[in-house]
């Protein structure tokens, strides 16, 4: 952590004392106080955590599953890899508590394959925590059981993605599909099933202990509690940032000595680029993307290039199922390379942006519907420099 | 048969041993398998098969699928240059060359003794100290063409990193 200001995330910590208050509270209170701080998921999509975890348990079944979602692969993005480095204790309460809530015994890690040197030391967390009774059968000596299991990806971004990561873990292609029926209705192995992501989880243990209350005096009223921001790029101080959601960008640049940046893209590849002139707004649920993803571009950067890396990354990655993601990143990645070569009419360019919002509007999964807004943003902020080189 | 192919089989009805035979197993035996042999040949398919109920054909759909699994044949280190944006602003061109250079080979090949593969791949979550890339299960970051040279020269001099073992970051 390299701000000395310690927030929620990184202070205090003793291991069991969330999960001991969770079994006293009862499944009830806990999913009323999670719904109460107004979470919301720190994974990208921004689904409140407490309304997630209400629909799973109120499922009737006789097995339940709790998925961390440890795919972290959107460009720009490290501060999972810290937390399960850092703080794995931290993450497999937050996952136990999860298990309270809804009703749920088995718990899994899903790890991309290229963070696979982290199981050895998950799962030595695991078993320490089982001797210590906070983890397996008859916790603290109670009726309540969990166990955590760790699943290995296998480099594919789009597994990510919550049905893709279901239908990965069940043995099949990561490919998304249609919903409903949602994951709280029919996950892993067609159980009902909570997807939390890592920094999700990692707050519940705070929430839980010290209540909805103290949570929702950092951020805005509707993005509460702080955010770990993965900064990169053309800045003094590369790193993991906590910081209050609503911050701006001009702040956050401050913050990480990035001041003078030609634009910032928030929330990765994905998200958004963001010019000079709007480093006045906010990054929260009501404003940037909030996924956590900082890269900054210095003045010497050529944008195009920049474009171009992402679209390659988009085509690339494309699980291509549905025609408008597959068929639209490759159009745009063709585009860029006639920008490049100067052959690019306006007119053309005019074509392409249509073609954005088709994608948008007509892809299966977040993938398709998110990769035009890295072309859209850095064309509109850069039209000259694009245009005409 | 001959003596190798029955020992390769051996090996591998040890491996598949590990796990159950369930739908949610086939990822993580897949998984174990090119870890284990460094790739999924087509004889391994049919065993999979055989052992989970899962038709081939579905099983080479998995495969596919996943940019770590293959059924080439890859070096005993296969490493991974990433090409994400924060790595190519730190120079990552420079360490391709390189790679290239000190190898003898391109991107997408392997060497001559089987022992390395050169392979792209997308952002590690390294990106706080870039350039960066995966050698099997270790990542490396702050690549420097010195640095670069350096770690092939020890994977050349001792095999110290056990292909089977889990690697870290560096
Ligand atoms: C293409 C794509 C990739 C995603 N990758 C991740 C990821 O690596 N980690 C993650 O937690 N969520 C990822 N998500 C979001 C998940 O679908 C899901 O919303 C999230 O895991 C839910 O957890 P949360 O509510 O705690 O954020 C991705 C979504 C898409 C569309
Ligand atoms: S939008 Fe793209 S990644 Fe998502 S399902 Fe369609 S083709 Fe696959
Ligand atoms: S961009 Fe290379 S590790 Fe993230």
């Amino acid at each position: 952590m390299k701000n000395e200001k310690k927030k929620i995330l990184f202070g205090e910590f003793v291991t069991g004392a969330a999960l001991t208050r969770a079994l006293e509270m009862g499944p009830e209170a806990v999913v009323t106080e999670v719904k109460a701080s107004n979470l919301r998921g720190r994974g990208g999509a921004g689904f409140p955590t407490g309304l997630k975890w209400e629909l799973t348990a109120k499922q009737e079944s006789d097995e339940k599953f709790v998925i961390c979602n440890a795919d972290e692969g959107e460009p720009g993005t490290f501060k999972d890899r810290l937390l399960l480095m850092e703080q794995p204790e931290k993450v497999l309460e937050g996952m136990a508590i999860a298990g309270v809530a809804i009703g749920a015994k088995q718990g899994f890690i899903y790890l991309r394959g290229e963070y696979v040197y982290l199981k050895k030391e998950l799962e030595e967390a695991i078993s320490s925590m089982e001797d210590r009774g906070f983890l397996g059968s008859r916790i603290n000596g109670g009726d309540f059981s969990f166990s955590v299991e760790i699943r290995l990806g296998a480099g594919a971004y789009v597994c990510g993605e919550e049905f893709a990561l279901i239908s990965s873990m069940n043995g099949y292609r990561g490919e998304p599909r249609n919903k409903p029926p949602y994951p709280s209705e029919a996950g892993y192995r067609d159980k009902p099933t909570v997807v939390n992501n890592v920094e999700t989880l990692c707050y519940i243990p705070y929430i839980v202990t010290k209540g909805a209350q103290w949570f929702k005096e950092h951020g805005t009223r509707a993005s509460t509690g702080t955010k770990l921001f993965s900064v990169s790029g053309d800045v003094k101080h590369p790193g993991v940032y906590e910081l209050e959601l609503g911050i701006t960008v001009n702040q956050l640049l401050a913050e990480v000595g990035g001041e003078g940046a030609k634009s910032v893209q928030v929330g990765g590849a994905s998200g958004l680029n963001v010019a000079e002139k709007d480093f006045d707004q906010p990054i929260c649920f009501e404003g940037l993307p909030p996924g956590g993803s900082i890269i900054v571009f210095g003045h010497q950067r050529d944008m195009l290039h920049v474009l171009k890396n992402f679209m390659e990354f988009f085509v690339e990655e494309s699980c291509g199922q549905c025609t408008p993601c597959r068929e639209g990143n490759y159009r745009l990645l063709e585009g860029v390379r006639m920008l490049e070569k100067g052959e690019c009419s306006v007119r053309y360019l005019k074509e392409l942006e249509a073609l954005c919002d088709v994608m948008k509007d007509s892809s299966k999964c977040g993938l398709g519907q998110t990769s035009p807004n890295a072309f859209l943003s850095i064309v509109e902020n850069f039209k000259t420099e694009i245009l005409y080189r | 048969m001959t003596a190798g192919i029955r020992a390769a089989t051996d090996e591998l009805q040890d491996v598949l041993r590990k796990f159950g035979k369930n739908r949610t197993d086939l990822l993580p035996i897949l998984v174990e398998i090119n870890r284990y042999f460094g790739h999924i040949d087509s004889n391994s398919i049919i065993e999979v098969s055989r052992y989970t109920g899962v038709p081939i054909g579905e099983i080479h759909g998995v495969i596919t699928f996943y940019s770590f699994l293959g059924q080439k044949k890859r070096g005993r280190f296969v490493i991974r240059l990433c090409r994400t944006i924060s790595c190519d602003m730190a120079g990552k061109d420079q360490i391709v060359r390189v790679l290239e250079k000190e190898l003898g080979i391109c991107f997408g090949e392997t060497t001559d003794d089987g022992m390395f593969s050169l392979e792209y791949t997308n952002c590690i979550g390294m990106c706080n100290n870039p350039p960066a890339m995966l050698i099997n299960d270790k990542a490396y970051g702050g690549l420097t063409p010195e640095r670069v040279v350096e770690i092939l020269d020890s994977f050349k001099l001792s095999e110290y990193q056990d292909m089977f073992g889990y690697g870290g970051v560096e």
